[in-house]
């Protein structure tokens, strides 16, 4: 029940008045990019990069462009195979707001052959017949509605999921 | 690191010497201000202290779910505790137990004598998918949120899906969680959720991240908890029962969950663990020697099994089964969240740290509701507080012995 002239409302189930503020606010965060472009423009090219230190060899991804480890900003972008091991995974039933136009999604975490992981979505047709263990592709994909370009998993051998 | 003889050089003794908790639940008859009022006021009553013998305030806000950006000047307005000096700490759903930590580091540092740590969150300002957002936002947005949409309960669900593949425990054994801290909770007055339930309601419940369902996570919570904290000295004047910081640990993991080394555990919580076992002269080994009553970061059932397992309550993988023997209720080896935990007690972000201190100092005083005082033969308690899915650790060792490296 709205109170005439006032920005509160008796909610019915507690019943008691409660004050919703006028002042809406929305936000676009924005992000500094310019020392992975690279990464990015990888996407597009359908290649997944990590980035890898010229100086003592670590391997990172997601990608940075500082060894934080041995302090060199000498790195190289290193395509990544894709080639992957399920780790864990699970399936977002109930969503974030922002995400609430997708379908139920599966984030995984997979082990790539060239030893760091990644966190992203394993699109499967059937997530009952998800192992543990299961080998899995890396690629570089569009999401739709947005069309933009990330990456995600793949089941990849005998189409087992 | 420094070696176990040097915290006596530099640190003085902290006493616990006042708590007070507000009910948690959905809270939406007060404002954050008017919510921060009801803890501070029964803190203040029970160390019989007026608000002009506060030196420095304390307080664990997380944020976000709230309109109010500067909550610690806001609260500390509204409680008549101006010109302390105050600032607000952020470490995720560990936040409230960092609000003690700075608030301990002033009195042992001997920067203030008597200090005032609050911890308060309004979580249920904001409607529930946004809340939900906000949590899921709270580990590497950029890599991990941004493109992939993982929620809280996908980063312990994770956890969940490792731990059961490897170890065998199976949805009823995560249930056990709930039904162990539901039976508690209904013996808190202050609890959101007072209900009882069975392992059948449980695993009936419908997904939220599989393999979690609604019973195995904790709910969105208000509340409000404070704690008074007093060097030796200002302590021996107002109480005969002071519970002493016998040791505190703290750590930290990545951000993202990529890279992490596994999921079946948390590291930091490990690391945290072995660091506050020993600045208190717990041998790691053999913790249930030392330790009455513990509070562990159940905010999804998940997450309590783990805790036993971190803590070494229980062997890697026997976790599960401390449970299924019901060695965490009281009469067991080891009573686990005997207030109802996170999932029944609640999880007001920023309270729940604070909360937990409060909730020990009063098992170690014998001062809880019929039905769930733990046996206190040792006199010793502990509070373990994780911060996002591993990401901080914060685990909190009281007693009521003075520690011996105080000086």
């Amino acid at each position: 029940m709205k109170i005439e002239g006032l920005p509160i409302v008796i909610d019915q189930k507690a019943k008691i008045p409660i004050y919703t503020s006028l002042r809406e606010l929305r936000v676009n965060y924005q992000f500094g990019v310019s020392k992975i472009e690279k990464f990015f423009n990888g996407l597009r090219e359908g290649v997944v990069y990590a980035s890898k230190c010229r100086s003592c060899g670590e391997t990172y991804f997601p990608p940075q462009a500082d060894c934080t480890k041995c302090r060199s900003s000498d790195i190289e972008f290193l395509k990544l195979s894709g080639e992957a091991e399920l780790e864990t995974y699970t399936i977002i039933n109930i969503k974030p707001s922002t995400f609430a136009h997708y379908k139920d999604y599966v984030v995984a975490i997979g082990r790539l052959k060239e030893g760091v992981k990644a966190l992203a979505w394993l699109e499967v047709d059937d997530p009952s017949k998800i192992r543990i263990g299961m080998k899995l592709k890396l690629e570089a994909v569009k999401r739709e509605p947005e069309g933009v370009y990330t990456y995600a998993f793949k089941p990849c051998g005998d189409g087992d999921a | 690191m420094l070696p176990f003889v040097s915290w006596g050089l530099f640190m003085r003794n902290v006493a616990i010497v006042g708590v007070g908790t507000s009910r948690f639940g959905v809270r939406n008859d007060v404002r954050i201000d008017e919510l921060a009022w009801e803890s501070v006021k029964d803190a203040l009553n029970d160390a019989g202290i007026e608000q002009k013998d506060v030196e420095f305030c304390s307080v664990g806000t997380f944020g976000s779910f709230n309109a109010e950006i500067l909550p610690a000047v806001l609260c500390c307005d509204y409680c008549n505790l101006r010109f302390k000096g105050t600032l607000r700490t952020e470490a995720a759903c560990a936040t409230g137990s960092a609000a003690f930590f700075t608030g301990f580091n002033a009195v042992a540092s001997g920067f203030a004598d008597i200090v005032l740590v609050l911890g308060v969150e309004k979580m249920c300002e904001s409607p529930t998918p946004v809340a939900v957002e906000f949590i899921g936002r709270s580990a590497n947005y950029f890599w991990e949120f941004e493109n992939f949409g993982v929620t809280f309960p996908g980063y312990y669900a994770l956890h969940a899906t490792a731990y059961m593949n490897k170890y065998g425990a199976g949805e009823e054994d995560l249930a056990r969680v709930a039904v162990k801290n539901h039976y508690y909770g209904s013996l808190n007055p202050k609890a959101h959720f007072r209900n009882r339930i069975s392992i059948e309601e449980a695993v009936k419940s419908r997904y939220v991240a599989w393999p979690l369902k609604l019973y195995d996570c904790c709910p969105i919570s208000d509340g409000s908890a404070a704690v008074i904290l007093a060097s030796e000295e200002a302590a021996r004047k107002l109480t005969d029962t002071p519970i002493w910081v016998r040791g505190i640990g703290v750590s930290n993991d990545s951000a993202n969950m990529s890279r992490r080394s596994g999921f079946t555990s948390l590291a930091a919580a490990v690391d945290a663990a072995r660091k506050a076992y020993r600045m208190a002269g717990i041998d790691y080994d053999d913790p249930l020697r030392y330790v009455d009553v513990a509070n562990v970061h159940d905010c999804f059932t998940i997450a309590e099994i783990m805790a036993y397992e971190d803590l070494n309550f229980a062997k890697r993988g026997e976790g599960y089964l401390l449970l299924r023997e019901e060695q965490t209720y009281i009469g067991g080896k080891i009573p686990v969240n005997v207030d109802g935990g996170l999932k029944a007690k609640g999880h007001p972000l920023g309270a729940t740290g604070v909360g937990m201190i409060a909730e020990l100092t009063k098992q170690l005083r014998k001062q809880v509701e019929n039905g769930r005082q733990a046996p206190i033969a040792k006199g010793n308690a502990l509070a373990h507080n994780v911060g996002g899915t591993g990401h901080y650790c914060y685990i909190t060792i009281l007693s009521l012995e003075k520690p011996k490296w105080g000086g």
